[in-house]
């Protein structure tokens, strides 16, 4: 039986693991490789690295330690931020990652998803999405959640997927950084329009907000978090012992 | 030494890593000769099977695996390389495969249920059909890590193992000194590695 996913998200800056708390007052956290590895022996059944460094230098420190990592820790990884061509996939696909994740650069032009599909298949490009409920909708968001593309965020994604998504990452930023649960109503929302995987981001504070999540919406695949597996607030090995405890099927 | 083929598909750095980090020696090549004298070969691949099976053909890399794999030399096709290994593919439209396998490669839209989300993305668990020289050190049930849209059909002979996904999906075959996982086991952890270790441990059958 295919099992319920457990993501750390590890956002890097200079070399870095840091997590802001609703997008700001970044704080250090460690050496991702370190992270990584560490991650992946407690039970992590994936990664993503996301790239938030705006310079010339910190993106190439950023595929040399995507290199590192991707020579020792063999689950799949799961690359996003600064991807605005198909020449970006290329450079971190060569580096090891296995999923591309674009963001900003599919709203300045989706025909970026179609082509990179093309290249590479939909299993390798994920649509990555900020959304924050205003004017009575929900809306997609760019540029890490301070710029309001004006798209409704369940037909964006819908139209992503019919022009070759392969799957979804959901960050609410309502949710994000506040954990007190992940924001299930936005989830379930996006879980009915697609039918590809659909991967719950933000919200995440305890054991129980995962089990919440996917007893609350049984379609999710997935659920990623950042700080509360940084900091050791969640042990991911009692997580999912929590979550088999729980019926949820799980990768032990 | 274990040899996997260049033949400008996939992504090839975490496959040599995780054969590199179990203490293989890993040659990366599309030279024949060099083919021919490594002590196993693997055939990887991802995206689209028209497009991969061009590539093969490319150059005679089609011909030289079939004679590596009548050769005796252990082969391992791992996700499309495992579906290349087949007769024919009707992943857009109709292609040939390689044929050292007998079966059909099919989409899993239209044969698993359609709340069943696809591309099929994820841990699976094996669910073991027949020994095998690669499951020696992973248990029926190990979790491995799929992604793929299409699978391999009327191959039930060969078929070492299979997972659910609404119905049972080919995960691995085997015919003779030729494997196949649609598993990528260098992308599934610990129980990947050992099926790696495995195959690194599979002998020429003459």
């Amino acid at each position: 039986m295919i099992t319920k996913r457990i993501i750390p998200c590890l956002d890097v800056k200079d070399g870095r693991v840091v997590k802001g708390v609703n997008f700001k007052s970044l704080g250090d956290v460690a050496s991702p490789v370190d992270l990584a590895r560490r991650y992946s022996e407690s039970g992590a059944d994936e990664l993503v690295f996301y790239d938030i460094t705006a310079s010339a230098e910190g993106r190439a420190l950023f595929t040399d330690i995507l290199c590192e990592t991707a020579k020792s820790v063999f689950i799949p990884l799961t690359v996003g931020g600064g991807i605005n061509s198909v020449g970006d996939f290329d450079r971190v696909l060569k580096c090891g990652a296995d999923k591309v994740s674009v963001n900003s650069g599919a709203v300045r032009d989706p025909s970026l998803i179609t082509e990179a599909a093309k290249l590479y298949g939909s299993q390798c490009v994920v649509l990555s999405c900020d959304i924050k409920r205003k004017d009575g909708e929900f809306r997609v968001f760019s540029k890490g959640g301070r710029e309001d593309t004006g798209l409704e965020a369940i037909s964006w994604i819908k139209r992503c997927v019919v022009l070759g998504a392969g799957e979804v990452v959901v960050n609410s930023i309502d949710t994000d950084g506040v954990k007190h649960g992940f924001d299930t109503e936005l989830l379930d929302a996006v879980c009915r329009a697609v039918n590809v995987p659909v991967i719950a981001s933000g919200g995440a504070g305890s054991i129980k907000d995962f089990i919440d999540l996917f007893n609350n919406v049984p379609e999710i695949d997935a659920g990623l978090a950042a700080s509360v597996f940084h900091f050791g607030e969640i042990k991911i090995s009692d997580l999912k012992k929590a979550m088999y405890d729980n019926g949820i099927p799980v990768r032990l | 030494m274990t040899a996997i083929i260049d033949y400008g598909v996939g992504n090839l750095f975490s496959l040599s890593s995780s054969l590199r980090s179990l203490g293989e020696t890993v040659v990366i090549t599309s030279d024949t000769e060099l083919l021919h004298k490594a002590d196993r070969v693997i055939l990887p691949g991802v995206g689209a099977f028209g497009d991969a099976a061009l590539k093969l053909q490319t150059g005679g890399m089609d011909k030289a695996v079939k004679d590596l794999a009548s050769s005796g030399v252990p082969l391992l096709g791992i996700c499309l390389g495992m579906q290349l290994l087949f007769e024919k593919s009707l992943e857009f439209g109709e292609h040939t495969g390689l044929g050292i396998i007998p079966g059909t490669v099919r989409p899993l839209e239209g044969a698993v249920p359609k709340d069943y989300k696809i591309p099929h993305i994820g841990w699976n668990s094996l669910e073991f059909k027949k020994d095998s020289a690669l499951f020696k050190y992973i248990k029926n049930g190990d979790h491995v890590y799929f992604v793929h849209s299409f699978y391999a059909d009327e191959c039930a002979p060969y078929v070492t193992a299979v997972c659910e996904y609404g119905c049972k999906v080919t995960a691995s075959v085997e015919n003779g000194n030729v494997f196949g996982c649609q598993f990528h086991p260098e992308k599934s952890g610990k129980v990947g590695l050992a099926i790696l270790k495995a195959f690194t441990e599979t002998e020429r059958s003459r």
